[in-house]
């Protein structure tokens, strides 16, 4: 029994009197601990599949078990990080953190252990300097990083992180592609990532899921990246089984799942 | 720091507010020139006005007094906005406070209602469809129209008067308040099912803050048309209040004692504005609607 499975998931949508199916017989079996990412072009419905995981959106057909529950809405325990950071303007970064570990934690913590906790998570994303500002007063990397720090402290059994470093410039990129995997590699989180940079994919994760073209798209192959951990990305521009990966990866997008 | 400095311009509305250290010295500099570039424009208007006044009613045969003998025949009024003479007889500063004192009232009651309604219909697709029509009908209803029939339902002028101002200022807010909700971006939902926010902790965590904006538009144009209708209810309803003075002064042809207390409904309403402005900047802290 695996920690989190998706069983033949299918997804339609109707609009009007046109039914479009988006996904079809979507099967994925991840470990705790792991790091999946899905690549693929876009509008091929990776979002969906994650938002289904998340709960955000129900399928037409077929269940999501994490562990040994099966997922019916959203729910804390599959912490979610989004595109555009999704920070609530009005509150402190602070606060950000803090709404989610109150509505968590609210029964089994304290005050001051829910104070010290935000702290903590915000700390661990390097962001302890900036508890008081606003979201509209730091940058969109540090945005993406109380992102992650919300979503960390809600203590998730699996982490959901859907294109979180789309929107950054390449530099600030690389810098917090590097923390997540310190910070994996210290918490052992399961972490599903949505991606469509073959570099990140290869860089980040274990295996990497390879979805073909909708309409009714679906997995169209996994490659499991055999690199030791920690990695470096310097080491790792010259390493045969890195460039294989990113071969592989590019070849299946570009080669036999081109978009027309 | 650095995208601190560059979306200051964005978030900072007037060059008062201007953060940063050097904020006192530096307005102690800018603080006669600022004083010039604003307040010199308008004041050299306000005179080439008052002459050109001054010089079309100062012929024999103006129907209309010039500023200087409004000045002298209101002079008393002004000196002595707190007289109390009894009944109707008192100072423009009494007249003035009846008058806010109404608005206060009809004006709270339309904005509890207006925001309780507003978020009814931005919530509920059902509550929008079925009130909708009915609002966009009423909200096109003159403000004195209902004051008949207020008179009849409440057999009283006061609380009439406050349901006049009610009525007049609850619409833009209802509408600004439902589509302040309709507009919460599709992220902070996320964010609020992810979490598994309940009903009240939605409304206090995402819906108030995410629609402020749009609710403080609503409210602002709410308090203008209401200092707009409380004007026109008390030319009807008699009593103390400016309206009513305005009436009284044009029956015993006190033409000086209107036009003084125009200027100063005119003053009152600005303010109320500004203060609705002013606490709307304040709670939103600036943030734009999404």
């Amino acid at each position: 029994m695996s920690y989190l499975s998706v069983e033949q998931l299918d997804m339609s949508f109707t609009r009007g009197k046109v039914a479009s199916q988006v996904l079809k017989g979507i099967n994925l079996r991840i470990d705790q601990g792991e790091f999946i990412s899905i690549i693929g072009h876009s509008g091929c419905g990776k979002s969906t599949v994650l938002n289904i995981i998340a709960g955000l959106l129900e399928p037409s057909l077929g269940v999501v078990i994490l562990d040994g529950k099966e997922v019916k809405g959203p729910g804390p325990d599959r912490g979610m990080v989004f595109q555009n950071h999704s920070l609530l303007p009005w509150l402190t970064v602070f606060e950000n953190v803090e709404v989610a570990v109150n509505k968590v934690f609210k029964g089994s913590m304290g005050r001051r252990e829910r104070r010290e906790w935000v702290e903590h998570n915000l700390k661990l994303v390097n962001m302890g300097h900036a508890l008081n500002k606003y979201p509209q007063e730091i940058s969109g990397g540090m945005k993406q990083r109380v992102g992650i720090a919300r979503a960390l402290a809600m203590k998730p059994k699996v982490l959901l992180l859907d294109e979180p470093f789309g929107a950054l410039d390449a530099l600030t990129r690389a810098h917090l592609q590097d923390e997540v995997m310190r910070i994996q590699k210290d918490l052992g989180n399961t972490m599903m990532m949505i991606t469509h940079d073959v570099d990140e994919a290869v860089l980040l994760s274990d295996r990497i899921v390879m979805m073909t073209n909708g309409p009714s798209a679906t997995i169209g192959e996994i490659l499991t990246v055999d690199l030791p951990r920690p990695r470096d990305r310097i080491a790792l521009a010259d390493d045969a089984e890195y460039n294989r990966c990113r071969r592989a990866v590019l070849s299946f997008l570009h080669d036999r799942h081109r978009l027309h | 720091m650095n995208a601190n400095v560059k979306i200051e311009p964005a978030v900072v509305a007037s060059p008062a507010a201007d953060a940063g250290p050097s904020r006192l010295s530096r307005l102690g500099t800018r603080l006669p020139q600022t004083l010039l570039q604003d307040l010199l424009p308008p004041l050299v208007i306000l005179l080439l006005l008052g002459l050109l006044w001054e010089m079309l009613c100062s012929g024999a045969g103006a129907s209309l007094p010039p500023p200087s003998q409004v000045l002298s025949e209101t002079w008393e009024l002004i000196i002595d906005p707190f007289y109390d003479n009894g009944g109707n007889d008192v100072g423009l500063a009494w007249q003035l406070l009846a008058s806010l004192q109404r608005v206060a009232v009809g004006y709270l009651l339309a904005v509890a209602a207006g925001v309780a309604l507003g978020v009814l219909i931005g919530q509920s697709n059902w509550a929008m469809r079925g009130l909708d029509p009915l609002f966009q009908v009423l909200r096109t209803v003159p403000p004195l129209a209902w004051l008949p029939l207020s008179l009849a339902g409440f057999q009283d002028s006061h609380p009439s008067a406050i349901f006049v101002i009610f009525i007049t200022a609850i619409w833009p807010i209802i509408i600004n308040t439902s589509v302040g909700i309709r507009n919460i971006p599709q992220d902070y939902r996320n964010v609020a099912q992810v979490l598994q926010l309940n009903a009240w902790e939605y409304f206090r965590t995402i819906m108030l803050p995410a629609a402020a904006p749009y609710i403080f538009t609503g409210l602002r144009i709410g308090v203008g048309l209401s200092w707009l209708a409380i004007i026109a209810a008390e030319m009807l309803i008699g009593g103390v209040g400016i309206g009513f003075f305005i009436w009284d002064a044009w029956n015993a042809s006190r033409i000086s004692d209107i036009i003084l207390a125009l200027v100063y409904i005119g003053i009152v309403g600005f303010c109320l504005d500004r203060l609705v402005a002013f606490v709307g900047q304040r709670i939103t802290r600036g943030i734009p609607a999404a």
